[in-house]
């Protein structure tokens, strides 16, 4: 095997893994035996759990960037050049500025993003805060709004698989410590039968609307959004009424790989132990852009990230595998504005949320702080 | 959940199957492809699994 890695994408996977290399391949890579290199879009790195603060305004805009430069390890070279053909046959990546990159082991990590076209009048009739833009104009809608009903719109599938509850139980209190909730009405829709996939949070979830007032409407998958008549109709056949409509728009993976035929709707099929594509030895999968059936969340890509560094590297240096991926997701999930709790689970554990604490909360808003060191692979 | 992903994805006609370890799997899927107007090809036991498939109808 040869010895030039190539990371595509620069948001939480592909930074853990190429810093988490540097650390374990330094003798290599100063003596040029190996090379990183990474492609990503943007010089900032933005840290996407911070963006469930901004619609309420809880935190500062310039908390949610660094400069990438400055969060990867110096020795890998960081271009700016979106990947936009990966051939897996050939081992070689095009990106925009037509430049090709030969690659002998290739790590996918290139995320999901939002698809509100997806969904008719989404994008004209509702506010979303899974980008900046959207959670800067869903705070100006909540700073204007006093009473009315609010919509709290899950499609499928989304990544962070919290966000969801978590926003809904902030509303309820920035409204209540507002003073407009009692003329406000909080509904929560959901495309399964429950309150949420994952089985021991909807129980929780439950009675914990019930007792706030909060509806729900299990079941609904959207069909379209008039934003005229602001009402938002499902595929099962119902139709609300909103005067502010908050969505969890569907995701896909990034288009660079519909566009290489890596995988329907961008996610690639992945061995859900090696995190190899399928089909492939030499490239791996890791984040939100596997079409592994887990949660796609921060630490899951940590997590998977982990794997991965261990394997490359015990690949490269002795040929032969360190060890699974056991499916492990971490989420801290804040229930309020100042309780929080937490899941974990793996392939074999199913999850179990514990007692909703202000101390977990703290945890929560201190870990904000830490996801910095973490993207650094010091954590 | 990946279910109702996926169907966004396929052809109207074409079958995908689900395989779960999770009993609520096999009770709420046709309950909600019965709602939603897609077609329950079939749902069995495999023991330590259930097999679900499902037919995309519109
Ligand atoms: C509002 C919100 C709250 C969240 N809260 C939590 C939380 O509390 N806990 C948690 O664990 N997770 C949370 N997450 C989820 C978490 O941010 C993601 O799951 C995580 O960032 C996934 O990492 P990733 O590396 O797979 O994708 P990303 O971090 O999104 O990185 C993908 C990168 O690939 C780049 N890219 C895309 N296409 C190309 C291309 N063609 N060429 C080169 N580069 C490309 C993108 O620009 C991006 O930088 C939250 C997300 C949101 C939006």
């Amino acid at each position: 095997m040869g010895n030039r890695i190539l990371i595509v994408g620069g948001g939480l996977a592909g930074t853990i893994i190429a810093n988490g290399l540097c650390r374990q391949l330094g003798t290599q890579l100063r003596k040029g035996d190996i090379s990183i290199t990474m492609l990503g879009t943007s010089d900032k790195h933005l840290y996407q759990p911070g963006l469930l603060y901004v619609p309420f305004g809880k935190i500062r805009e310039t908390e949610l960037f660094r400069d990438q430069r400055k969060v990867l390890d110096k020795r890998v070279p960081y271009h700016i050049d979106p990947a936009t053909n990966i051939d897996v046959d050939a081992k070689k990546v095009t990106t925009q500025s037509g430049k090709v990159h030969e690659y002998d082991y290739l790590v996918i990590a290139t995320g999901s993003r939002l698809m509100l076209q997806n969904i008719p009048g989404m994008e004209e009739g509702a506010h979303w805060f899974y980008d900046l833009d959207g959670a800067r104009k869903m705070r100006d809608a909540l700073n204007e709004f006093d009473g009315g009903k609010i919509i709290v719109n899950v499609n499928v599938p989304h990544k962070c698989p919290v966000a969801p509850l978590e926003i809904t139980f902030m509303l309820y209190d920035y409204l209540a410590s507002k003073g407009v909730m009692d003329k406000t009405e909080i509904t929560y829709t959901y495309p399964i039968g429950r309150l949420h996939a994952l089985e021991p949070l909807a129980e929780w979830a439950k009675p914990a609307m019930d007792q706030n007032g909060i509806k729900y409407e299990t079941f609904f998958n959207t069909k379209e959004v008039d934003p005229a008549a602001k009402t938002i109709t499902s595929e099962e056949g119902e139709t609300l009424d909103y005067d502010l409509l908050v969505t969890i728009p569907p995701h896909n993976g990034a288009e660079v790989i519909t566009d290489s035929g890596l995988g329907d709707g961008g996610w690639v099929p992945t061995d859900r132990n090696k995190l190899l594509r399928e089909g492939s030895s030499d490239v791996f999968v890791c984040g939100d852009t596997t079409n592994i059936p887990i949660s796609k969340a921060g630490s899951t890509a940590h997590f998977e990230a982990d794997t991965i560094v261990d394997n490359l590297v015990s690949l490269m240096t002795e040929g032969r595998w360190a060890r699974d991926y056991d499916g492990k997701v971490f989420c801290f999930v804040e229930t309020g504005m100042s309780t929080g709790t937490y899941v974990w689970f793996n392939y074999t554990t199913p999850p179990n949320p514990g007692a909703p604490s202000q101390m977990i909360h703290w945890f929560k808003l201190a870990y904000n702080r830490l996801y910095w060191l973490s993207a650094r692979g010091l954590l | 959940m990946e279910l109702i992903a996926t169907l966004k994805l396929i052809e109207i006609g074409d079958e995908i199957e689900v395989l779960s370890t999770d009993k609520g799997t096999a009770a709420d899927v046709p309950e909600w492809v019965a709602k939603v107007g897609h077609e329950m090809v079939e749902v069995v036991d495999h023991g330590d699994h259930w097999s679900v498939v499902v037919r995309k109808a519109k």
